[in-house]
């Protein structure tokens, strides 16, 4: 069964995406909603890979020897100025992104296994991903124009 | 005659429940004038704090020489708070701007209009033609008049195209107006002032109205006083008049700990769903959301609770009972909730207490998400703000359609990428320098936004020409490249709207001081000089004076919530201010919305598709329709969060930062009135006992406050508040200091932080400690009248005026209250149930 190796790649995001959070939020602390926001949201993944935690003990969790095949990068450092926090929020709905779709791969695996509890906490952490991707949309649409047409 | 400085809010008229409030004329004329002195009473409203008060002002020899309540009015009934009577003219002729000053080798120096305004559009012009409107913001003011925000809403969204407009409504009103939208689909007050007269219990949350509001908490009093007086709750860390009030009345008194309000409000709601004081009928048909709610609350015990907000668990259970278990609750919402943590969220919660007992739209039931300036809802109705206008959802293309075609404009020219920009990230964008030109029209910045050292290094920046557009010479004038002198209230034509949707027009009694215009004439003129046209190469603004502008906005207003059409000058001069929606249909206006519990939810409707509560992040217009709210209000739940910053051992305080009583804003009128002056002349600290102690500080000592950001420097009032908050009045700026020292103003201290939802600031919660400088050389200059009484009465000589007020509490009858519709005009009925 594959599903350990999907639920790898899945706690693999998860961290990847909550450390990219925090690491904008710091990179970008001039900007208080962003900084505040990154904060509250990767708290809001831990929580998810802490969710995932009684699946991995009953399916186990295998991670890939390959992983530039598998994983997303990390976010290694942010960038600066109005243009670099548009470019860093894009990077963070790439990673969020690469959650919510493992999620829903993961979904629907629980489903053809007829596991109440794991569709359970896909239900609930799929909301949550979507709350982080309709907040990143809603930042970028505001910061768009100005960082692209008058920023210096 | 009356001292109103020793005796805020007047001498009492009692009532009872169902009946009308009486009537009680209060006066007041310069020294040596008595009523058959004056030449002309002209009708107006007070414009010192959100109330509305109707009044007349006195003119002799062509100077303004007092103020009498009007007795018809249905928002006083003839009163006037001390912020009224002596605060609202003395200021007339002293200290004003009378010609335009620019900025020349460093100085301001004095100029003429032309000169001013040719290097207002100069860099207009530059600007536009270099990068385009978005290097243009517009920070205006929540005291002026709807024709005013009008015009320059059309100026900036139709004429230039930038979505950079706000007002300093941000500061004061933002959450009420969010909340509203959250809930209920579209701004707009569902409740009134006439639910005092009726309700059983009146919660106030996080609301001082004994200072903030000092005529409707007379109004209150008025009810306490009678003989079947309701129950008050009261939410504040502080013990003002209210809290006093609700103890008194078999009450509670809840002092929650600053940036824990949505923990409070979701264990209220928890009590209310665990009793069974849920009306499940109502919420089926007419709200949605009920099951995530419940779900959301479910954790917040009362234990829970009061390990969060650092209150009793059997007060939280008492105040759930009361709102669970009465027949008629009047709730009362302000700046506790809307500068504070999770500000929306914990508003909304306010809401969904009234709608989880379907109490909306009857005598009594009210919901008062209340404003804290006196023009606050015409920024938000005309688009002067981040709002479009007349509630249009700037998500929504068919409302974007609509302003187009009425406007004569290209759609694209309307910025509708996103909500118009809220005031912090346009003065982000200004320091970060995107933003070049800003022009800031009655209001003080440099007094008033949080994190003040930031605010001055903006405003100084080189790459930024600054406009200040005002009538004293403010703190935010001394930074501007070119400062244009305003005529101020009595001086200028205009209506507008308070906090219960009444309208009233202010008429000219005056001339404004030298060569001062009034905000409209200065805004048509840059217009004009700008040459704006729209698509048929007409004019874009098409009105030259007052009447035409407000004309204009009829018709901007038709059909929506806030519909203006049935209201005329003439007929605002009939004595009494008229709530909207006022129509055709309903020619006398409307007194309360949502009768039928049927709310402008519906897609085509609404002001906004709402947001996520603990983001801010918004809905699509493709989710909200799936919800099928139609007319259904939306019950919204978020969990608590810390608030971002909590003391600390190298900062153990809160600081919280507010009114008093005797004063508006930065004190540019207020400062100005001798009684006013003397009541609360300079800045202080307010410690508990306790904490007092602890720091070994008496009353009066001079203390410092420090914050991560900067510090403030005054006497401290050993006073009554709860441990661990310090409370600063937010009043005090530096126009009348000596030096450039800049340790007075309470945002000194605070920080730059806002609500995701709403985008206020975070006013209420800064980190402090809080050393001893000096000895005292008497007790701190804080009132005794007030909140900010002191802890031992007998240490301080009570804070006293003149008998300078004639209150006559004459037998004419009380105005009848306008009618309450049995369907909201403008809004869509139910769709067929959901089966």
């Amino acid at each position: 069964m594959h599903l350990a190796t999907y639920l790898g790649l899945l706690h693999t995001s998860l961290t990847t995406l909550a450390d990219a959070f925090r690491e904008v939020g710091r990179g970008h602390g001039e900007e208080p909603d962003v900084w505040h926001t990154c904060q509250v949201l990767a708290g809001r993944v831990d929580r998810q890979a802490e969710a995932l935690a009684p699946v991995v003990e009953r399916y186990g969790e295998h991670r890939e020897e390959e992983p530039e095949r598998l994983h997303a990068a990390e976010l290694e450092s942010t960038r600066s100025g109005p243009v670099g926090l548009l470019r860093d929020l894009q990077d963070l709905y790439t990673l969020a992104s690469l959650a919510d779709i493992t999620w829903t791969v993961v979904g629907q695996a629980a489903q053809g296994l007829r596991d109440r509890e794991l569709l359970d906490v896909v239900n609930a952490c799929e909301q949550d991903t979507a709350r982080q991707l309709t907040w990143l949309r809603t930042r970028m649409k505001q910061a768009a124009p100005q960082a692209l047409i008058a920023a210096r | 005659m009356a001292d109103r400085i020793a005796d805020i809010w007047g001498a009492r008229t009692p009532h009872a429940k169902d009946t009308p409030w009486p009537v009680r004329v209060d006066l007041h004329l310069d020294t040596g004038l008595i009523e058959s002195d004056v030449d002309r009473w002209v009708p107006s409203a007070c414009v010192l704090c959100s109330n509305g008060c109707g009044c007349d002002i006195a003119v002799k020899d062509g100077r303004v020489v007092g103020v009498r309540g009007r007795a018809g009015d249905v928002v006083n009934h003839g009163r006037l708070g001390p912020k009224g009577l002596y605060g609202s003219w003395q200021w007339n002729g002293r200290d004003r701007l009378t010609r335009p000053l620019v900025r020349r080798g460093g100085e301001l120096v004095e100029s003429d209009w032309d000169t001013a305004m040719d290097l207002v559009v100069r860099r207009s012009k530059e600007l536009l033609a270099e990068t385009g409107p978005l290097s243009h913001g517009f920070y205006t003011s929540g005291q002026l008049f709807l024709e005013e925000y009008y015009t320059l809403g059309v100026i900036g969204k139709a004429g230039m195209g930038t979505p950079h407009m706000d007002g300093n409504t941000r500061l004061c009103t933002a959450t009420a107006a969010a909340a509203l939208k959250e809930s209920f689909g579209s701004d707009g007050q569902p409740g009134s002032y006439t639910d005092i007269d009726s309700c059983d219990a009146m919660f106030l949350f996080g609301h001082n109205m004994a200072e903030t509001q000092t005529v409707l908490w007379a109004r209150v009093l008025d009810r306490l006083h009678g003989p079947d007086r309701p129950v008050v709750v009261a939410v504040d860390p502080r013990r003002t008049k209210v809290a006093e009030a609700a103890v008194e009345s078999g009450g509670v008194h809840l002092a929650p700990l600053p940036g824990t309000n949505q923990a409070l409000m979701n264990g209220l709601i928890r009590e209310l769903i665990a009793n069974g004081w849920v009306d499940h009928d109502w919420v089926a048909t007419h709200a949605l959301g009920y099951d995530e709610l419940a779900a959301t609350v479910q954790p917040y015990t009362p234990e829970h609770v009061a390990g969060i907000c650092r209150v009793d668990p059997d007060d939280l259970r008492r105040a759930a009972r009361i709102f669970g278990t009465s027949e008629r609750v009047l709730s009362t919402v302000l700046q506790g909730f809307y500068q504070s943590h999770q500000a929306t969220a914990a508003s909304c919660q306010v809401n969904n207490l009234h709608l989880l007992r379907g109490l909306i739209g009857r005598p009594g039931c009210g919901i008062l998400q209340m404003n804290g300036q006196p023009t606050a809802q015409n920024t938000r109705e005309c688009g002067a703000d981040g709002d479009l206008p007349g509630f249009r959802n700037w998500d929504n293309p068919e409302h974007i359609r609509e302003l187009a075609e009425l406007w004569n404009v290209d759609p694209l020219t309307i910025p509708h990428w996103a909500p118009p920009t809220h005031a912090m990230q346009i003065w982000r964008y200004a320091e970060q320098g995107s933003v070049k030109f800003l022009w800031i029209s009655a209001t003080n910045p440099a007094v008033s936004l949080p994190e003040l050292p930031r605010i001055r290094e903006i405003l100084a920046r080189d790459d930024l020409f600054v406009v200040v557009q005002d009538g004293f010479r403010t703190e935010t004038a001394e930074y501007a490249d070119v400062v244009l002198p305003a005529a101020l209230w009595g001086e200028k034509q205009g209506t507008f709207t308070n906090v219960n949707r009444t309208v009233h027009l202010s008429d000219k009694a005056v001339d404004p001081p030298g060569e001062a215009r009034s905000d409209l004439d200065i805004f048509l003129d840059y217009a004009r000089r700008m040459d704006f046209r729209d698509l048929d190469g007409a004019p874009l603004i098409k009105w030259s004076d007052p009447e035409g502008a407000f004309v204009a906005w009829q018709e901007c207003s038709r059909g929506r919530l806030c519909d203006y059409t049935g209201l005329s000058y003439a007929k605002l001069r009939g004595g009494s201010g008229i709530p909207w929606p006022c129509n055709e249909d309903h020619p006398d206006g409307c007194d309360r919305l949502y009768a039928d519990g049927v709310f402008p939810t519906h897609p085509d409707v609404c002001e906004d598709y709402g947001h996520d509560l603990l983001t801010g992040g918004t809905t699509s217009p493709e989710q909200y329709k799936a919800q099928r709210p139609d007319g259904r209000a939306f019950l919204k739940a978020a969990e608590y969060a810390p608030p971002p910053e909590q003391p600390s051992e190298d900062h153990p305080f809160v600081v919280t930062t507010g009114r008093t009583a005797y004063h508006f804003h930065t004190r540019t009128k207020t400062g100005r009135s001798r009684q006013l002056r003397r009541a609360a002349p300079e800045p202080w600290v307010e410690l508990s006992a306790a904490d007092a102690a602890a720091l070994g500080v008496t009353e009066g000592d001079l203390v410092r406050v420090e914050s991560p950001r900067g510090h403030v420097e005054a006497p401290a009032r050993v006073g009554r508040g709860r441990d661990g908050v310090v409370f600063i009045p937010f009043h005090y700026g530096y126009w009348d200091t000596d030096g450039d020292e800049h340790a007075r103003a309470a945002n000194e201290l605070t920080l730059t932080e806002w609500d995701p939802v709403s985008k206020q600031p975070l006013f209420k919660l800064a980190a402090a400690r809080v050393t001893k400088l000096a000895d005292a050389t008497g007790p701190a200059p804080a009132p005794t009248t007030t909140a900010s009484a002191p802890h031992d009465r007998a240490s301080v000589p009570a804070t006293t005026g003149e008998d300078d007020v004639r209150e006559d509490a004459t037998p004419v009858d009380p105005p009848s209250p306008p009618p309450t519709p049995d369907r909201t005009p403008n809004v869509l009925p139910h769709a067929a149930s959901k089966g």
